[in-house]
């Protein structure tokens, strides 16, 4: 009960900040418009390198246009609903130096909400459009016998794996707060992680798979249930049904993620920096 | 007396660590506030001052929840700070001089809508507190003005009212007239008086300028080193520090040192004398003397500033620790 209601003081707090963000940007219309446009192309062009790709192979590591196309849809469009929602948690070690990070923790509200919305833009709905619209064209050309689980794993994988990039982003800013200026190494682990992502597991060594299925979790976000859809082998030797553990997944990051964050919430109360 | 801020052998200990090579470091324990107590009761005004590093803003962050104490008892409104953070916030109003918490690109008045939403304020409360905050500290032509356009004296009442829309029991301010001219000034120090007098709210601010505490605080703390020198009346403060005020006189021209008891010369600069007298003598009788016995062109008075008071304390204690 307490923690439902936690929950909703975060969401309310969230809504309320991020608005104020919002209207902030529109003070500035014309940079608002240009920014957006100019994210509109900058994430197209990301396609358009791999469309080039394409034009000189027929296939990578044994997958063509439409799948890889599938796999990108799906991490881009995962990764940008995530960075839409808590994308500036790496503003977090700059409000820390600044000392504005104090101001918020005398506000009655969740703290990891506050810093959530902080500097939310709207901006980012450009990587989640260019996302959509690349899966979309994908699961029109895909091969695929479409099974009822095959449907219902597709957004389940987007939403599950959009809540381990949310959790990846909580972590990256817990830990933050214990190495003040590690905004750099939070970005090797998620924009990193979205180009890894976007290419087929079979171009990477097996050994190097095993780390990135087993250390970071991020493989369930693509490549097992993906392989599932696209009724591809996985890329290790998994049971079937590891295709549908993403939630479970996802639930266990998130709980792991609000551990680490309330650890270096308190880190940060107990040394003040 | 209602103790309203209860502080109990409280300590804060920083680990400090720095780097002395690869992968080397040295601890060290730092103590940024050693053993304090003291309790403030409801409707006090009191000023908190120290040199720089002294842990006065430790103290202001752990009696706001920012801050865990590592040891000893703490109290504010009967709740834990530490423990429950964001039920202490309803009651409690914090000012940082010198860190904001209105919107820079958006009009004023946004961010104080957004405090109303924050904190649940009810409409007709919110209207009331607002409209009182907006006519004492003439806000009234900076609402729609955003506030990044607003000088640091308008911002620092901005916040102030943001601070005080919730209906806070108790109000600290951390250097809230830093930066600021005469006039804003003297209108925060009015409102502050005001909103103490009239509201009995709790207020505790930290200030390196002795004229904010002098004007409206009846107590003051003074923190040295983590530890509370001293706690009482500011006329005590004066007697312990043997502080002075100084009066600077532009006579008509070059004249030898002016006499006049129990002022005394400290310097000469041409037609211009420095006179050094104690901060308890009136300056009004010491000026009509001067006034009637030299050529007078110009003067202003100086009051001792917090470092210089503190200062001497410290020689005092030392004298004494001697003899």
């Amino acid at each position: 009960m307490a923690e439902t209601s936690r929950l909703g003081e975060g969401v309310r707090a969230y809504r309320l900040i991020a608005g104020m963000w919002i209207r902030s940007a529109m003070t500035y219309r014309t940079s608002f418009v240009v920014t957006m446009c100019a994210n509109l192309v900058m994430t197209g062009l990301d396609f358009v390198g791999i469309l080039l790709m394409f034009s000189q192979v027929d296939s990578l590591g044994g997958w063509g246009l439409p799948e890889i196309a599938f796999l990108y849809g799906l991490s881009v469009t995962a990764f940008g609903i995530a960075d839409l929602v808590l994308g500036s948690m790496d503003v977090l070690g700059s409000r820390i130096r600044d000392g504005s990070f104090d101001i918020l923790l005398v506000r009655p509200a969740p703290v990891l909400a506050q810093i959530g919305a902080d500097r939310f833009a709207v901006r980012r709905l450009g990587r989640i459009t260019q996302g959509t619209v690349v899966l979309g064209w994908a699961l029109t050309s895909v091969e695929v016998d479409w099974s009822a689980a095959k449907v219902l794993l597709v957004p389940l994988m987007v939403v599950s794996s959009a809540a381990i990039f949310c959790a990846v982003f909580v972590a990256g800013a817990a830990f933050q707060i214990f190495a003040q200026d590690a905004s750099e190494v939070q970005n090797a682990f998620t924009y990193g992680g979205t180009t890894l992502l976007q290419y087929p597991p079979t171009v990477f060594g097996k050994d190097f798979v095993r780390g990135v299925t087993f250390v970071l979790p991020l493989a369930f976000v693509n490549w097992v249930p993906a392989s599932y859809v696209l009724g591809r082998p996985y890329p290790l030797e998994l049971p079937g049904w590891a295709a549908f553990t993403p939630p479970l997944v996802a639930v266990a990051c998130a709980a792991l993620a609000g551990l680490a964050w309330r650890a270096g919430l308190g880190s940060y109360r107990s040394t003040g920096s | 007396m209602d103790a309203f801020i209860e502080l109990d052998r409280v300590e804060k200990v920083f680990d400090v660590r720095k780097k002395t090579g690869f992968l080397k470091r040295e601890r060290r324990q730092v103590r940024a506030v050693d053993s304090i107590s003291f309790t403030v009761a409801r409707g006090e005004m009191v000023g908190y001052i120290g040199p720089n590093g002294a842990g006065k803003s430790t103290t202001i962050k752990m009696l706001t929840g920012i801050l865990t104490p590592s040891g000893g008892r703490l109290r504010v409104a009967g709740i834990d700070p530490s423990r429950e953070r964001t039920r202490l916030a309803h009651r409690i109003g914090v000012v940082f001089g010198q860190r904001t918490t209105l919107w820079w690109d958006l009009p004023l008045i946004d961010s104080y809508r957004l405090m109303h939403r924050m904190y649940r304020i009810p409409d007709a409360r919110y209207r009331e507190n607002l409209d009182r905050c907006v006519e004492l500290l003439e806000l009234v032509d900076l609402l729609d003005v955003p506030v990044r356009q607003l000088s640091l004296g308008q911002r620092m009442r901005g916040d102030i009212a943001a601070a005080l829309l919730h209906d806070p029991e108790v109000l600290y301010l951390d250097e809230p007239t830093i930066g600021l001219d005469v006039i804003s000034k003297a209108k925060v120090r009015g409102f502050l008086r005001e909103l103490n007098t009239e509201r009995g709210t709790t207020v505790l601010l930290t200030t390196h300028d002795l004229q904010d505490i002098e004007q409206l605080c009846s107590r003051v703390m003074v923190i040295d080193h983590g530890r509370l020198m001293y706690d009482g009346p500011l006329a005590g403060l004066h007697e312990v520090g043997e502080s002075e005020r100084t009066l600077v006189v532009d006579l008509e021209r070059e004249l030898p040192p002016i006499v006049a008891a129990p002022a005394r010369v400290v310097r000469v600069e041409g037609p211009r004398q420095w006179l050094a007298f104690p901060a308890s003598e009136s300056a009004a009788a010491l000026v009509a003397r001067v006034a009637a016995e030299y050529p007078l062109v110009d003067l202003s008075v100086r009051e001792p500033d917090i470092e210089a008071v503190i200062a001497k304390m410290y020689a005092g204690e030392a004298e004494k620790a001697v003899s």
